[in-house]
């Protein structure tokens, strides 16, 4: 069972992707779609047995890496906190896996997109069942290569090459603190199993490394990775443009599961970064940012996916900052129902895109919501969970971060809260902005686009039910397990808090207003949008022309794309022309090509070595016997 | 035992190569001399075993001599065919005009 | 004394017979100069106490090897004078390789002891008394008998190598080839022919000419899917 849920996708992947051929596209597509099946049942079955019923566990495979003193082992860790990750990640793969069964249906290359799908779920099941950090890298690297392989997957667009290739890319350099990080581990512990890294925490304190707290570095450049990986400000620009992808590669990964794999191994690495207070502040900082910084570009952008894309951006920082201030069930638990109600808002855009025949322009839709009731709806459902009103998922999680920020009486945690207040207002904001553009007002799609517009078939709307069903109750029921009154036996120790770290606690006794502000200020981000968009559809006009310069400002997502442009894109190109120029064409070229030339003239002088007459050769040999002769004799050792 | 000391055979033996290397030299045309003066320093190498045999009164050492003569009989034999059918096709003898190993 | 004095002529002799081998103009000369020098040899082979070995050297060398030179020498019809151009143009190295070659020699033996042990370490010591002949008849037949083996065996290669190498097929030569004798048909006819018919009653029997082959037939698999 717990090896089940791991390896079934990797097994759907392998028969989709090598005999997919053969099998054709009906097969291969429900034979994946049957083996994420059987994981999820796998992984729901070891969410009780492991979360519920307090059982962790480790399943050792085999031995991965073993040089010298060097070894790395093959095994599973089923704790608390993979086990969430498990269950919700095969849950949410399955039914993105059925959903893209009727997305997908008119692809020309369908057992290609089902095996990268499935791979990709092995991934990020390696990644959160990791048993030691190199394991986990191989999960964390292969995320990113399916990642890759999943937003290029249409390959003959240019654009979705470019946003492969950046996301990759972008990737990589938080892949490189990582490794850093990774080594630095190594360096202070000996060791690289989670076990031996926990246990020697209290003990390497008072390690440094070039004058600095190792565990400040290691938690440090272990952040930096996940910010490459989460998309945190900075290292964010590959989110948005990986929305170049179809649309269930979006709510897979780009909501649920890889872009959350930062936020997991900060937690994974709790017993580290309880130690580092300074990288928690810095946490705290990038976060409250990120979220703030994501939402206000939200609020003007108009792809319809674009804007989930920046919303999961947003959340992401919550998550972020909930980790600084050392509430990491919160952020686990923000992670957990963000993933129901961002995957259902994802594909409710992916419905509607399907429905308005690959549009994807809110501008350009508007005056269907009659048409497509059922998928209006979910979006209302996804959206009041994404703006945390109350009873939704997203009202517990998001309050319960808001909280512990609040709690965390630290100049970082004000700041985290008033953002994360702030974000929760243009959250609000730009949720419904985008439900009235695209479902509200007269249609400003062509006559011919609006006659189209049809329902999905069941394999999309199961998916989506489900998911709204995840995104209504997920909060409500798992809110005493995550971080209620149940959280430490639920938890088990999988997050370790250190003694003075009584947040969750603190949190619970926050002034009465605290909760209630989140709410408070979503509705009125509600109210906002309604007044902007629906009553008064000139006032977002005049904004934008009264204040152009913040418009533009936010409309070129705060000049990051440019700012890299400039400082890190031209100069490369500079260089890798120049090492073109010069390094590679004259002297790496140059060196076989000398090579070569210098191999071709010593040749024509050896070959009239060979004139073919036998009496040259026999006195070759002759003089080459006395010669030998000689060295002999010179060599000898005198007597 | 030597009637004469073994450094006298050494000497005549040692001669006798030099006198083969050089036939070599001098005679780079003409293969059956060469032939013969590879005869020469194959009975110079004999001269020498034979002596070491007769001054350590070890008879290995005449074994190994008639070995070698076998093998000069044997490669006379075959260096006089090759000269005899080179001769047949090329109308001469001499090695400097074999150049067909050229390639 | 007696000893000495042979010693010392036959190999002068030998030397300068070997000198004549190298130098003489005419190979036929070279060829009596190294029949000269293989008996000196022989003579010294006496001399040293390898009686079997000096009567080997004369019946192998003298009596085959150098033989067979004379015959190769006189058979084929050399222009010597040309083979003699350039006589000189190698001299030099020659030389100089010759006595650097000598001279690593003599240092060689100049420098040189036997290792005290030497007498211990014979492998096949000569018994005293013993006659040569024997000595070697016994080892040679027992210890060394594969080698014996194998120099037999390098012989009947050489031998045959040689054959095959002169060996030569004209095409003018006529032979018998027993197969196509018996497989010919048809080309000779019997027939009753009345006595006394003349050629001009009967006309001239002629074998029977094979009809031309037929052109190849081109072979078509099934459907012509490649």
């Amino acid at each position: 069972m717990y090896v089940g849920a791991i390896f079934f996708p990797l097994l759907g992947a392998c028969i989709a992707g090598f005999f997919g051929r053969w099998l054709g596209d009906k097969v291969s597509q429900w034979v994946t779609v049957a083996f994420m099946a059987i994981a999820a049942v796998c992984g729901s079955l070891a969410f009780i047995d492991v979360a519920l019923g307090s059982a962790p566990g480790i399943v050792p495979l085999f031995t991965f890496i073993d040089v010298g003193g060097f070894e790395v082992e093959w095994a599973l860790r089923y704790d608390t906190l993979s086990v969430v990750m498990v269950a919700m990640v095969t849950f949410i793969s399955t039914l993105i896996h059925l959903y893209s069964v009727g997305y997908m249906s008119h692809d020309a290359t369908i057992p290609r997109f089902f095996a990268y799908l499935s791979l990709f779920t092995f991934m990020m099941l390696m990644l959160v069942t990791a048993d030691n950090l190199v394991q986990l890298f191989f999960g964390w690297e292969g995320v990113g290569l399916a990642s890759y392989l999943l937003i290029g997957y249409w390959y003959e667009k240019e654009s979705a090459n470019r946003a492969a290739m950046k996301a990759f890319i972008v990737n990589r350099v938080g892949d490189v603190f990582f490794m850093l990080g990774l080594a630095l581990t190594y360096w202070t512990f000996a060791s690289v199993e989670f076990e031996t890294i926990f246990a020697g925490v209290e003990a390497a304190r008072t390690t440094t490394f070039l004058g600095l707290p190792a565990l400040e570095v290691i938690a440090l450049l272990l952040f930096l990775g996940a910010c490459g990986k989460s998309a945190q400000i900075g290292l964010h620009t590959w989110l948005p443009d990986a929305m170049e992808g179809p649309t269930p590669v979006s709510a897979l990964i780009h909501a649920a599961t890889m872009v959350t794999a930062g936020v997991f191994l900060m937690c994974r690495m709790s017993p580290v970064l309880e130690y580092a207070p300074t990288t928690l502040t810095i946490i705290t900082i990038v976060g409250a940012t990120t979220a703030i910084f994501a939402a206000t570009i939200g609020c003007v952008q108009n792809d319809i996916k674009r804007i989930i894309a920046y919303s999961t951006c947003s959340q992401l920082g919550y998550m972020f900052f909930a980790v600084g201030v050392g509430a990491y069930q919160a952020a686990m638990f923000h992670l957990f129902t963000h993933a129901f109600f961002k995957a259902l808002l994802f594909l409710g855009a992916g419905s509607v895109i399907h429905a308005m025949s690959d549009e994807q322009d809110i501008r350009r839709m508007g005056g269907i919501w009659k048409k497509i009731p059922l998928t209006y709806a979910l979006m209302w459902i996804g959206s009041l969970a994404l703006a945390g009103v109350p009873y939704f998922a997203g009202y517990y999680s998001k309050d319960m971060v808001l909280e512990v920020a609040y709690a965390a009486h630290s100049n970082a945690g004000m700041y985290a809260f008033a953002m994360g207040l702030l974000a929760a207002f243009l959250t609000a904001f730009y949720s419904w902005r985008l439900i009235i553009l695209t479902f509200h007002g007269a249609p400003r799609a062509d006559h011919h686009t609006m006659e189209h517009v049809h329902e999905s078939p069941w394999t999309m709307m199961v998916p989506l039910l489900a998911l709204a069903a995840g995104a209504v109750v997920t909060g409500a029921v798992f809110f005493e397990l995550f971080v209620g009154h149940d959280q430490a036996a639920f938890w088990n120790g999988a997050i370790f808090t250190s003694a003075a770290n009584q947040i969750l606690e603190h949190a619970h006794h926050v002034p009465e207003w605290v909760p209630l502000a989140p709410t408070v200020v979503g509705l009125t981000g509600i109210a906002l949008a309604y007044l902007m968009y629906m009553f008064a559809p000139k006032l977002p006009v005049m904004l934008a022309n009264a204040l152009p310069g913040v418009h533009r400002f936010l409309l070129n997502k705060w000049y990051f794309d440019e700012l890299y442009d400039a400082i890190f894109v031209r100069p490369t190109q500079y260089l890798a022309r120049a090492l073109w120029k010069t390094g590679d064409m004259r002297l790496i070229d140059g060196m076989p090509n000398g090579a070569a030339a210098a191999a071709v003239s010593v040749a024509g002088g050896a070959v009239r070595l060979q004139s073919g007459r036998v009496a040259s050769y026999a006195f070759t040999m002759i003089i080459g016997l006395v010669l030998f002769v000689t060295l002999l004799l010179v060599g000898m050792p005198s007597r | 035992m030597l009637a004469i000391g073994l450094s006298h055979y050494l000497t005549v033996g040692a001669i006798l190569f030099v006198l083969g290397i050089l036939g070599i030299f001098l005679n780079r045309k003409n293969i059956i001399v060469i032939l013969m003066s590879v005869e020469l320093i194959l009975l110079s190498v004999n001269l020498n075993l034979v002596a070491f045999s007769a001054q350590l009164g070890d008879l290995t050492g005449q074994i190994f001599a008639m070995l070698i003569l076998t093998v000069a009989a044997a490669e006379a034999a075959i260096g006089l065919a090759i000269v005899v059918i080179h001769f047949r096709n090329r109308g001469t003898i001499e090695v400097d005009d074999v150049s067909t190993l050229r390639g | 004394m007696i000893a000495a004095i042979a010693f010392y002529l036959f190999a002068a002799v030998l030397i300068a017979s070997a000198v004549m081998v190298v130098t003489s103009r005419n190979p036929v000369h070279s060829v009596l100069f190294l029949i000269l020098a293989f008996f000196n040899a022989a003579a010294l082979f006496l001399l040293a106490g390898a009686e079997f070995l000096a009567m080997i050297l004369v019946i192998v060398y003298v009596g085959a090897v150098a033989v067979l030179f004379l015959f190769v020498v006189m058979m084929l019809d050399v222009d010597f004078s040309a083979v003699r151009e350039g006589f000189q143009r190698y001299a030099p190295i020659g030389g100089a390789v010759g006595l650097v070659l000598f001279a690593e020699l003599i240092f060689v033996f100049g420098s040189w002891t036997f290792a005290d042990d030497a007498a211990g370490l014979r492998l096949n010591p000569m018994m005293p008394g013993a006659d040569n002949t024997r000595e070697i008849g016994r080892i040679l037949y027992t210890d060394y008998v594969w080698l014996f083996q194998l120099s037999g065996l390098i012989l009947l290669v050489a031998m045959i190598g040689a054959i095959v190498l002169t060996l030569r097929n004209k095409p003018v030569a006529k032979r018998q080839d027993i197969g196509k004798q018996v497989s010919r048909m048809g080309s000779v006819n019997l027939r009753q022919v009345r006595s006394g018919a003349g050629l001009a009653e009967l006309g001239i029997e002629r074998p029977p000419v094979d009809a031309p082959p037929a052109p190849k037939q081109v072979e078509h698999h099934g459907g012509g899917h490649h």
